[in-house]
């Protein structure tokens, strides 16, 4: 088998804060520096060695990573939102580029980090597909020859010759999905797309995947859902704080991030605390009604929150609370024992607590979780952001795609009314 | 009839020998057909690249021709309406009230004569130094040789200016066949390298700004009223011949400036002439698009890590 993608080395790392050094003058000496081959006197980040690699003012999203993957694999990239998979996957797809290390190629490369990328809403069905083709890489002459199978497969021939904005949302993502499926480069990096449409639509796309799969081209593939990376993939790679960590079989790689997730439970002293510290947090995990720790829930599911803590000195009361915000910061809701009349019991040493949050109907997407334990007048213990969990698509709500901005799903009910 | 035969028997023999060394190529393990590193050369340009994608730059064309006057009335008479109510604008402005002289010519005709090439100009430049910044969504996707949008720009702005110079010329024949001082001439063939040498100085102009935006941000204001500004020391609204020497010598250190005088003189016979400043636009067009692309490609890469 041959290797068609080698990373070697590749780190990315961002400059927090101001981008550049500020102003132009600066930037200049900077440049007038470089060209006489001195050191740079504004130095920041051009040079980045190892040892600085944990400034402050860097965020390091990879670092160090090679692998290979040879012909006709498909590979699943596993890893928690933030380790660095989406940062990979961009550096593959050349939207970005390495801070230091480099990879090599063999053959074409297609990515679908998003469906539609380009599409226009003023232009008709048709004219989309010819333009999201193209930005994909596709010929003119491609995208004729398979226009037909494009169209068919969407299910949208009836309004081909129509705006897209008139479109549903689910008539768009499936044309859009239908001109992604039609490539065919020889390896392919898809981030996350099958998390679109109904049931029935996400079978033919999972299908589809299967089938470029057994035509020997080789997959790189990114999904928060364990079960279609054991159905798809057949190698994996697990992406840990910007590090590879793993690399092997799917479902050893699978099971170790599943397990990993598991061990996040503890909270040591690498979270970052406020309070007085009269009470410590032991330990934080979600977890279904089975009491297996999960790592997602299905909308409309129940969420059961497990948490422990410590009492150091005597308290009069405490309050624990909940907040749920999501991927941009927003506080979507807020939970306290208060809400069932529950009393949190003040006894020595560690006290479990198990919250059941009823019917989870916020919209797909990431999730964090923050505690807090203390009373009206002073916190005792409080972790921002402690946990992180996403919220799939439930296919028996009907729902394909939310509007931007929108939050929650309250289900709604709809008759004529007939005197 | 052998000639074809040959070229037929060359063209089997290339697709041989290509699909010959593909073979090769497959098979040697040390080939790669692309290596990406941190960073690039300076003049390692992928010109084919940019070949490869032409049907993508004409879908672009396509997208923004169509797409700009979709659920309006008037539809592409736009391209019509716009040139015309600047045209009397400044015939009413700087025509009627500030009686600016229009070197005998009627007014109408001059400012058009103008606007005409100095609109496909101005357009070019304030579409292509947005590339970055607008496109940002679609570059934080996909990769595609950036290039293709400002290229496509330059096309789709120069199908507008054909139905604008229509328009110009409809405007020229109406005054022609009552007025006998408007003598259109020979220079008229320059007319293709006048649109070449607006359209490189705009996209080289353009992406010099669009690259140098995606750090600092207030080139993008400047670049709205500097053009408004430019044309002010552009011979647009003014003909050369009104200017002393001094004035002149400076109004001609613009390198648009020839470009409009020469147009108009081409046109109408009115204005003035010189291969030398003709060729100082073009030789400062050859060095924009240089710096140009350079600083693009430069950009092009990680523009996303600082958009």
């Amino acid at each position: 088998m041959k290797t068609v993608i080698k990373v070697e080395n590749i780190s990315k790392i961002y400059n927090l804060g101001e981008l550049g050094t500020g102003s132009i003058s600066k930037d200049l000496s900077t440049w007038y520096a470089k060209v006489r081959g001195i050191d740079n006197p504004n130095s920041k980040i051009e040079i980045i060695q190892n040892e600085n690699l944990n400034r402050a003012d860097h965020h390091v999203a990879l670092s160090n990573v090679s692998f290979d993957v040879k012909e006709g694999e498909v590979l699943g990239i596993i890893g928690k939102n933030g380790a660095g998979k989406s940062t990979l996957l961009k550096i593959l797809s050349r939207v970005t580029t390495p801070t230091t290390g480099q990879f090599k190629v063999r053959g074409r490369i297609a990515s679908l980090l998003e469906v539609g990328t380009g599409f226009h809403p003023e232009l008709t069905g048709r004219e989309n597909v010819y333009l999201n083709g193209a930005i994909l890489g596709m010929t003119k002459y491609e995208i004729k020859s398979k226009f037909n199978e494009i169209v068919e497969f969407s299910g949208v021939e009836k309004f081909i010759d129509t705006p897209v904005k008139r479109y549903s949302s689910g008539m768009y993502v499936r044309l859009a999905f239908a001109v992604a499926a039609h490539l065919e480069p020889e390896i392919l990096i898809v981030d996350e797309v099958l998390a679109v449409g109904d049931m029935e639509f996400q079978k033919k796309c999972l299908g589809k995947m299967k089938d470029v799969s057994e035509q020997g081209r080789t997959v790189l593939f990114v999904s928060h859902n364990m079960n279609a990376m054991q159905q798809l993939c057949t190698n994996g790679i697990l992406i840990s704080k910007g590090q590879l960590t793993m690399q092997g079989n799917i479902n050893s790689v699978v099971n170790t991030y599943v397990e990993s997730a598991k061990q996040d439970a503890l909270l040591n002293e690498d979270f970052s605390r406020r309070g007085n510290k009269s009470i410590k947090f032991k330990s934080f995990y979600i977890s279904n009604y089975n009491g297996e720790r999960i790592t997602g829930i299905q909308m409309g599911g129940d969420l059961y929150l497990n948490i422990s803590f410590e009492k150091i000195t005597n308290v009069a009361s405490i309050d624990i609370s909940f907040t749920i915000k999501n991927s941009l910061g927003e506080a979507i809701t807020h939970m306290q024992n208060m809400d069932s009349d529950f009393e949190i019991p003040k006894k020595d040493g560690e006290t479990r607590i198990k919250v059941k949050v009823n019917n989870i109907l916020l919209v797909p997407g990431s999730y964090f979780i923050s505690i807090w334990a203390g009373t009206n007048t002073e916190a005792y213990d409080c972790i921002e952001n402690c946990i992180h969990f996403d919220v799939y698509n439930n296919p028996e709500f009907n729902r394909f795609v939310f509007p931007h901005n929108i939050k929650t799903f309250i289900k709604s009910d709809w008759n004529e009314v007939i005197d | 009839m052998v000639t074809v035969m040959v070229t037929v028997m060359d063209k089997g023999m290339a697709q041989k020998q290509s699909r010959n060394s593909r073979k090769l190529f497959m098979e040697k393990e040390d080939e790669w057909t692309m290596i990406v590193k941190p960073k690039n050369n300076w003049f390692d340009f992928h010109f084919k690249d940019l070949w490869n994608y032409r049907d993508l730059i004409f879908l672009f064309v396509k997208r923004d021709f169509v797409a700009v006057y979709k659920q309006t009335i008037l539809g592409p008479l736009w391209y019509i309406i716009q040139p015309l109510l600047t045209t009397i604008t400044f015939t009413i402005i700087f025509g009627n009230i500030a009686k600016l002289s229009t070197d005998g010519m009627p007014h109408v005709l001059f400012y058009l004569s103008g606007i005409t090439l100095w609109n496909y100009f101005a357009e070019c430049l304030n579409k292509t130094s947005n590339t970055f910044i607008s496109n940002a969504h679609i570059f934080g996707k996909v990769y595609f040789p950036r290039l293709t949008v400002p290229v496509s720009i330059i096309i789709s702005n120069l199908i507008t200016f054909l139905i604008q110079f229509l328009l110009f010329l409809g405007v020229l024949l109406y005054y022609t066949s009552f007025r006998n001082d408007i003598h259109p001439n020979l220079f008229i063939v320059l007319l293709p390298l006048l649109v070449l040498v607006m359209a490189g100085i705009g996209l080289g102009l353009g992406i010099i700004i669009s690259s140098l935006t995606t750090k600092y941000r207030d080139l993008r204001f400047l670049i709205v009223f500097g053009v408004q500004l430019l044309m002010f020391a552009t011979p647009v609204i003014y003909p050369l011949s009104s200017l002393n020497e001094k004035q002149k010598f400076v109004i001609l250190l613009n390198p648009l400036s020839s470009i409009i005088e020469t147009f108009r003189y081409a046109f109408t016979g009115v204005g003035e002439f010189s291969w030398f400043y003709l060729g100082y636009s073009f030789f400062f067009m050859l060095m924009v698009i240089l710096v140009g692309v350079l600083l693009f490609n430069k950009v092009e890469r990680s523009f996303m890590d600082t958009v």
